[in-house]
């Protein structure tokens, strides 16, 4: 019933909007208003693209001001301190030209509205007004590129030899990780061997492999560089933690890696955002299936010291899975058992 | 070369001239009349449009009201609306690809292209027809065909295609890695060859009859920008559709007969697949050498309609013509040498993100260039505020605030962050998808009198501007704040994560604005099919323009003029000329007849235009 009285209404105004329409069309032919350019609509429309401008650049202003802490997310790492350097100037760059350009539409459109006692001026080319806009524009970009290029080549060289290995694999619909253990080294994998329990494939001829551990979330120590090396068992995935201003997609079939260094503790963060509730998280942002939007890890930064405490704890894969004893080549059996700590 | 084309055309005048009957299938169905394709066009992209539209506002009930009741959609959506009255979440991602396909494919290239340069090309450079009128003609069916097959899809059982616009394989190849990668994929797949057929059929003809056909006098430098833009366009088309061609058809051996182009080293549904080798990368590279320049096909014929646009209803010659179509070629050339922007954190080598950072960063100073020549344009000038003017406004505006985000996106350093969040859909509606559909607009508006030869109701068209302009800029500007915060696209709900917990106020919003917008262009639906019928007669040239368009009878029949082709004499943009008396002068008014106003070099051209003309009466002598 109640659909039927807001269908009734949709009607009643419709139809008297179409009532206006035509009433006023009317009115307009009886009056012998056809396509003249009427002065008065064309004055409305005029003063409206100021009206426009105004509420546009006040309300984006009052927000972007006002809300700032909302939509600024807190950064935690080192490179994130640099990329966001880069975001903020190339805001203040482009940001003014923007404000320029977009009022310069605006009060042109106001100001040289129609009035049929000027005529408009002649006005067909200046090329050395072309060369200017296309100079300036080239020079201020050449700048923004180069600082970018710098920052992108830092970023993406080569993971400096002491970082903490740890391997992430996103999986419909969520993420495993796999730590390189105490030699720091993530052993090798072999897709064909994944099954329910060796979830990573993990290969066990090879001998870097025996210690290392699994654990629910992706801990990871302050101010040591970390490399993540991404991989994908069935999709394309995306590693993506916000507040570290880190994404690189998990490729099947392509590893992937990306370091970086944290630069604040989980725990720093709780008081710097006085939520003793925060936590870093890890996010999918690769499209990949009915549940993309649930593959959630948190993500726990540690003291160094503190790091290496848990690290000690943890117990090896093969030390808790010990039926996988039977893929370690005979020769390396003793080694296994050492390693992942086995006590038989 | 000129004469002779002229002459040739002129010989077959008397064959134009009775209008012989024809059936109403030839008429209006299997048309070869580049006009009538035009309309065919125009009226199957608002079909494909409302449907793109609703899709976005399904979508965003979800995520402006996530707690809201959705049952009352299940007459039209069914299952995919579940006991709770929750949408599904596949069909989430089903409508969002849908809506990626749909506007990007069917409204902003097939509507916007295949309208306006059907209608214009052989209208503006004053040729009978296209080149190939069966070609046209097939062009058109080839996109209903595939449209057709593309709506099939959106009733299957597994649902619709449905992993993102952008297909990704593993996902968009493997039937178990979600419901919408079997049929829905397969039909998906299906319709996109149908529509690159459909795209290169047309794109030919295009070139040919601008390269061909035009009349007497028009040489390349007197094409109006809106000709250059289509020309341009269609070149880029033809280049890059035959890419996503073979993107498709490795995707189909993928799917379909085990091959491994894409797939490697895959654990799905409990079982390790045999392909190994493939790279899902290269896909990527293969789709988005169509795909970016597909950002241009989209957007320069907007472009051009806004250049010539602009400039009527400015009473302003375009500034800077040359520099114009030079930005254009510019753009048409980098359009594709910049695809791997896209790709920045695919796992991409870094050093070649390095290279396309420089190159996508070179592509702003042409888009710079043309939006300080549209201001200096409007600078001085005697502007008319008709609907499709204001529509042009509103597409430099957009394009200017969606444009300048891109240079955040193109640098690889920024994009880390950016890449795959809202600040990306911010990015890409405005400058790709407001732009084109203003530009759009703006050509209907315009153009309308010489489709239907009657008028648009000009306040009906004030409302939809206002409507749309701000509808347009309260949906996507606020999503800049809610990227810049980090929350990714494709998203079916955010309540997961702390991190995008914020920003539900700004979300409502959105789709609150997003349902004002699409109820807006109701108004322009309605103003459409009721001017159709019932608006108010056009006159011959309503707007005051320069170009040939204007000079053929209110409603052109087959063949456009009825006697002899006009010949042109000047550039399209002489508007407000000091000295002469109206505020614009036609392409056909020969130099000599108007000496009041002429340049100095242009009463050079005057003994040129006598030679010329005694010319053709020779050649006509000679072909009778």
């Amino acid at each position: 019933m109640f659909g039927f009285y807001i269908a009734l209404a949709v009607f009643l105004v419709v139809a008297i909007l179409l009532l206006i329409f035509r009433i006023s069309r009317l009115i307009n032919v009886v009056k012998g208003k056809g396509e003249e350019t009427t002065s008065s609509s064309n004055n409305t429309n005029a003063v409206l693209m100021i009206v426009f401008m105004v509420l546009f650049f006040g309300l984006a202003a009052w927000y972007s001001f006002a809300n700032f802490d909302a939509y600024d997310p807190p950064i935690a790492s080192d490179h994130g301190v640099l990329t966001d350097k880069l975001f903020w100037r190339t805001m203040w760059i482009t940001g003014i030209v923007f404000f320029i350009t977009n009022v310069l539409l605006f009060v042109f459109a106001y100001k040289y509205r129609y009035d049929k006692n000027r005529k408009a001026l002649f006005y067909p080319h200046n090329n050395k007004l072309e060369y200017l806009w296309t100079g300036v524009p080239a020079i201020v970009l050449t700048w923004l590129v180069i600082s970018g290029w710098m920052a992108w080549d830092g970023i993406m060289s080569e993971a400096p030899e002491d970082a903490e290995q740890i391997e992430i694999m996103g999986y419909q619909f969520a993420w495993s990780i796999r730590y390189g253990g105490m030699d720091n080294q993530v052993g090798d994998y072999d897709y064909r061997l994944i099954d329910a329990v060796n979830s990573h494939g993990q290969d066990f001829s090879d001998r870097a492999g025996f210690d290392d551990f699994q654990y629910r979330d992706l801990v990871i120590p302050k101010g040591k560089p970390v490399l993540l090396k991404i991989r994908a068992r069935d999709v394309l995935h995306s590693v993506y933690m916000p507040h570290m201003r880190l994404k690189m997609d998990a490729v099947p079939g392509m590893p992937t890696q990306f370091w970086f260094v944290a630069n604040k503790t989980t725990a720093e963060m709780r008081v710097e955002e006085g939520n003793p509730d925060f936590n870093y998280e890890l996010a999918c942002t690769e499209i990949c299936g009915e549940g993309h939007f649930s593959m959630k890890k948190t993500v726990t930064v540690l003291e160094p010291e503190e790091y290496e405490e848990w690290k000690a704890e943890q117990e090896a894969w093969l030390s808790k899975n010990p039926e996988y004893m039977t893929q370690v080549p005979d020769n390396l059996k003793e080694l296994a058992v050492v390693t992942a700590g086995i006590n038989e | 070369m000129a004469t002779a084309t002229a002459v040739d055309v002129h010989a077959h005048d008397d064959h134009h001239d009775h209008d012989h009957e024809q059936s109403f299938v030839s008429k209006y169905i299997f048309s070869t009349d580049h006009k009538t394709i035009a309309k065919q066009f125009l009226i199957t992209g608002i079909f494909w449009a409302i449907i793109g539209a609703a899709m976005s506002v399904i979508f965003r009930l979800q995520l402006g009201f996530p707690d809201a009741d959705l049952s009352w959609l299940q007459p039209i959506l069914g299952k995919w609306i579940d006991a709770q009255g929750k949408l599904d979440p596949s069909f989430y991602l089903a409508l969002v690809t849908m809506h990626g396909t749909i506007m990007v494919f069917f409204v902003l290239t097939a509507g916007l292209s295949g309208t306006f340069s059907n209608f214009l090309i052989p209208l503006q450079i004053g040729a009978r027809d296209m080149a190939s009128g069966f070609m046209n003609m097939l062009s058109f069916w080839f996109f209903f065909v595939s449209g057709a097959i593309m709506f099939v899809s959106l009733f299957l059982e597994t649902g619709p295609a449905s992993g993102g616009w952008v297909v990704y394989p593993p996902l968009s190849a493997l039937p178990q890695a979600m419901d919408g990668s079997g049929a829905g994929m397969t039909l998906w797949l299906v319709a996109m060859v149908f529509f690159i057929a459909s795209q290169l059929l047309g794109g030919i003809n295009y070139i040919t009859t601008i390269i061909n056909m035009r009349t007497k006098g028009m040489s390349f430098s007197r094409l109006p920008l809106t000709i250059w833009a289509f020309f341009l366009t269609a070149v880029i088309g033809l280049l890059s559709f035959p890419v996503l061609f073979a993107a498709a058809l490795l995707l189909v051996f993928d799917r379909s007969f085990g091959t491994s182009f894409y797939l490697s080293e895959i654990y799905i549904g409990g079982e390790a697949l045999p392909n190994v080798g493939g790279s899902p990368i290269l896909y990527q590279h293969l789709f988005w050498f169509l795909g970016h320049p597909e950002v241009y096909i989209v957007l320069l014929p907007a472009l051009g309609i806004t250049s010539e646009i602009i400039a009527t209803n400015s009473r302003k010659p375009i500034f800077g013509y040359k520099a114009m179509i030079i930005s254009m070629m510019g753009i048409t050339f980098l359009s594709f040498i910049v695809w791997a922007h896209h790709m920045f954190v695919s796992g991409l080598n870094p050093f070649l993100g390095s290279i396309f950072m420089f190159l996508t960063l070179i592509i702003a100073i042409p888009s710079a260039v043309k939006v300080f020549n549209y201001l200096t344009t409007l600078w001085r000038g005697n502007i008319v505020f008709t609907p499709a003017m204001l529509f042009s406004i509103g597409l430099v505006s957009v394009f200017i605030s969606g444009g300048i985000t891109g240079i955040f996106l193109g640098n690889s350093a920024i994009d880390i962050q950016l890449h795959d969040t809202y600040f990306v859909v911010a990015h890409f509606h405005l400058v790709m998808g407001a732009a084109s559909a203003f530009g759009l607009l703006a050509g209907v508006y315009h153009w309308f009198p010489k489709m239907f030869g009657r008028m648009l109701d000009s306040r009906l068209g004030y409302i939809h501007f206002w409507f749309t302009f701000v509808g347009i800029y309260s949906v996507f500007f606020p999503m800049h704040y809610i990227g810049i915060a980090g929350f990714p696209r494709r998203y079916y709900s955010f309540t997961n994560f702390d991190a995008f917990s914020g920003f539900t106020d700004l979300n409502m919003f959105i789709s609150a604005a997003a349902i004002f917008t699409f109820l807006g262009q109701f108004i322009f639906l309605f103003n459409f099919f009721y001017s159709i019928y019932r608006g108010r007669k056009a006159t011959s040239n309503p707007w005051k323009s320069t170009t040939l368009e204007w000079t053929t009878p209110i409603l052109p029949g087959h063949g456009n003029w009825p006697g002899e082709i006009p010949t042109v004499y000047r550039w399209p943009y002489d508007y407000s000329k000091p000295g002469a008396e109206e505020d614009f002068i036609l392409q056909t008014v020969p130099f000599s007849e108007t000496m009041e106003s002429n340049l100095p070099h242009e009463n050079d051209l005057i003994a040129l235009e006598k030679e010329e003309a005694d010319e053709i009466v020779v050649d006509e002598s000679k072909a009778h």
